[in-house]
């Protein structure tokens, strides 16, 4: 196995929509065989910056490749598949006859019967797309993009509407893509899907990447722990102590944030000689994520 | 063997498939969609029906004016809802950013559209044709038959030129107000409803300015209503005039994404 090679990139990329500087600088490559999630709020960027990658915008400055080439090129295309957020569906077509005019404009497509598993459509091949839930329609809108055997896959928001199982289902199904060797390029409001998918993440923010790396990595640009409990202590006093961020109270349950959680945790154990079930986390991603944005902000 | 399939460059792919899918279901779609597809079809039969033979009973050569007149009329309907509601709606939607990322052959999609401009087109004039043969009186050689109808057929592509344009521009919602204000005015003013020589003489003057005047020459010429002078200029201007709203479409389009 070679090392892997970089299949997208974005350069020094920077958009500018009137005073509004939607990219500002962005650099980001994507390597074969690998999850990269886009993390960021809303308006930071994230659509903007895969739109250029699809060539669907053209950069100010800088510069955006797929396999080393201008995205728009058909031979760049014939290699992409991705789930946009506006899809905007023809309503009257069945979703049989969709996924062949998708496969219709790709040299190597997948067969019928293997999108429909992966996608999980299946059982909607006869159905109107005008007719599905939302969420049946966004499993559509995914078998379309993996019509083509793409060996980049754009998932913009991809879980958004689905439900629990459905999003298992698709994220299972981008683990066996990625096993394949596609590289992916996930942009999501949902941390945990980032946390349970991603092998490099990007956080965007005002049109800058803030902080890159894996998960672990960016997890550990934030301190904080989580200490929980079940104590008779008041947990409004221990939001007093040195180092703690907050507390919370459920019932018996006390659960603590803190930079400091060893010396928390010896004054909890020496206060509270019956304290029990104690836990120490590190934070997940969804604080570092807090963190790393308002200090950008 | 293996060798060779697999070095085989990606763009000898062939796209036949895919042309001839887009058409497929461009077609399916407008058939699936009736609130769209009988008004188009009724609207210039009816108003034929209307002012065409009603209001011009009797007169020979009004009836054949008008039947070469409203046979353009006709055409220009499908081409200008199809093109310029029909894009609008899809670039709004999304599904054309969708099309333009996947690796669909540009022209697929514009030819899948103009050859349903063509069989409304189709359609609609062989309508007008049997009311003007059964209702108007009008009677022409075999010859003249296939000449205005080869002019009605291939007259679809300025005015799919022109409704591109639209769709590259305005918003859904606004799209059938715009090709209304263009489609009923440009009408009246090229003589299709009646006679350019019943219109005050500044409108006659700038008639040459709208494509419908040019190709409703041309049609006129084939029933004999007027000379055969000057085909050559008409064709010109009609190609011209295409080629100019194709080609600001597509910056358009490019722009819009």
């Amino acid at each position: 196995m070679t090392q892997a090679t970089i299949v997208a990139a974005l350069r020094g990329a920077s958009k500018q929509y009137g005073t509004l500087r939607a990219l500002d600088g962005v650099d980001l490559q994507v390597r074969s065989g690998e999850v990269f999630a886009l993390l960021g709020p809303n308006g930071a960027g994230k659509t903007t910056a895969i739109s250029h990658l699809l060539g669907l915008l053209q950069v100010d400055e800088g510069s955006a490749t797929v396999f080393g080439q201008a995205p728009q090129l058909l031979s760049s295309r014939r290699r992409i598949g991705a789930m946009l957020q506006t899809a905007g569906v023809p309503d009257t077509l069945t979703v049989g006859e969709l996924i062949a005019l998708f496969r219709s404009y790709y040299p190597n497509p997948r067969t019928v019967a293997d999108i429909a598993e992966l996608a999980g459509v299946a059982d909607l091949l006869k159905r109107r797309y005008g007719k599905l839930s939302g969420g049946q329609q966004r499993r559509v809108q995914f078998a379309l993009a993996i019509a083509g055997r793409a060996e980049i896959l754009f998932l913009d928001e991809p879980t958004t509407g689905l439900d629990i199982d459905a999003r298992q289902t698709l994220w299972k199904t981008i683990r066996a893509l990625v096993a394949e060797g596609c590289a992916i390029v996930l942009t999501t409001h949902y941390l945990e899907e980032a946390e349970a998918l991603a092998d490099r993440i990007a956080v965007l923010a005002r049109g800058r990447i803030v902080a890159e790396g894996s998960v672990a990595q960016i997890r550990a640009r934030v301190a904080q722990r989580r200490i929980r409990c079940v104590s008779t202590l008041d947990h409004a006093a221990i939001a007093q102590w040195p180092t703690v961020r907050s507390t919370r109270c459920e019932g018996d349950r006390i659960e603590i944030v803190a930079d400091d959680a060893e010396t928390v945790v010896r004054r909890l154990l020496a206060e509270d000689a019956a304290l029990s079930e104690l836990e120490v986390q590190r934070a997940g991603l969804a604080e570092a994520f807090v963190e790393i944005t308002r200090e950008a902000a | 063997m293996n060798t060779a399939a697999i070095s085989t460059p990606a763009s000898s792919h062939s796209s036949h498939a895919a042309y001839l899918l887009e058409a497929k279901f461009e077609f399916l779609r407008v058939l699936r969609t009736p609130s769209f597809a009988v008004p188009t079809l009724l609207f210039p039969p009816l108003f034929y029906l209307l002012f065409g033979l009603l209001l011009n009973h009797g007169n020979a050569g009004a009836a054949h004016y008008l039947f070469a007149t409203y046979s353009v009329f006709g055409v220009m309907a499908p081409s200008l809802f199809g093109f310029g509601v029909a894009i609008a709606i899809e670039r709004e939607r999304g599904l054309l950013a969708l099309k333009r990322v996947a690796p669909m052959p540009p022209g697929a999609y514009l030819l899948a559209k103009l050859a349903m401009a063509m069989l409304f087109a189709l359609i609609i004039f062989v309508v007008l044709s049997v009311m003007a043969f059964t209702l108007g009186g009008v009677r022409l050689a075999f010859v003249q038959w296939l000449t205005i109808g080869a002019i009605a057929l291939l007259g679809v592509m300025p005015f799919c030129a022109l409704g591109l344009m639209i769709g590259a521009r305005a918003n859904a919602s606004a799209a059938p107000a715009f090709v209304n204000l263009i489609y009923l005015p440009m009408s009246f003013l090229s003589g299709l409803w009646m006679p350019l020589s019943m219109l005050p003489h500044f409108l006659q003057q700038i008639a040459p300015l709208w494509p419908a005047y040019h190709l409703a020459q041309l049609s006129l010429m084939a029933v004999g209503q007027v000379p055969a002078t000057a085909i050559a200029g008409h064709l010109v201007w009609l190609a011209g005039f295409s080629a100019v709203c194709f080609a600001i479409a597509r910056r358009w389009l490019a722009r819009s994404a």
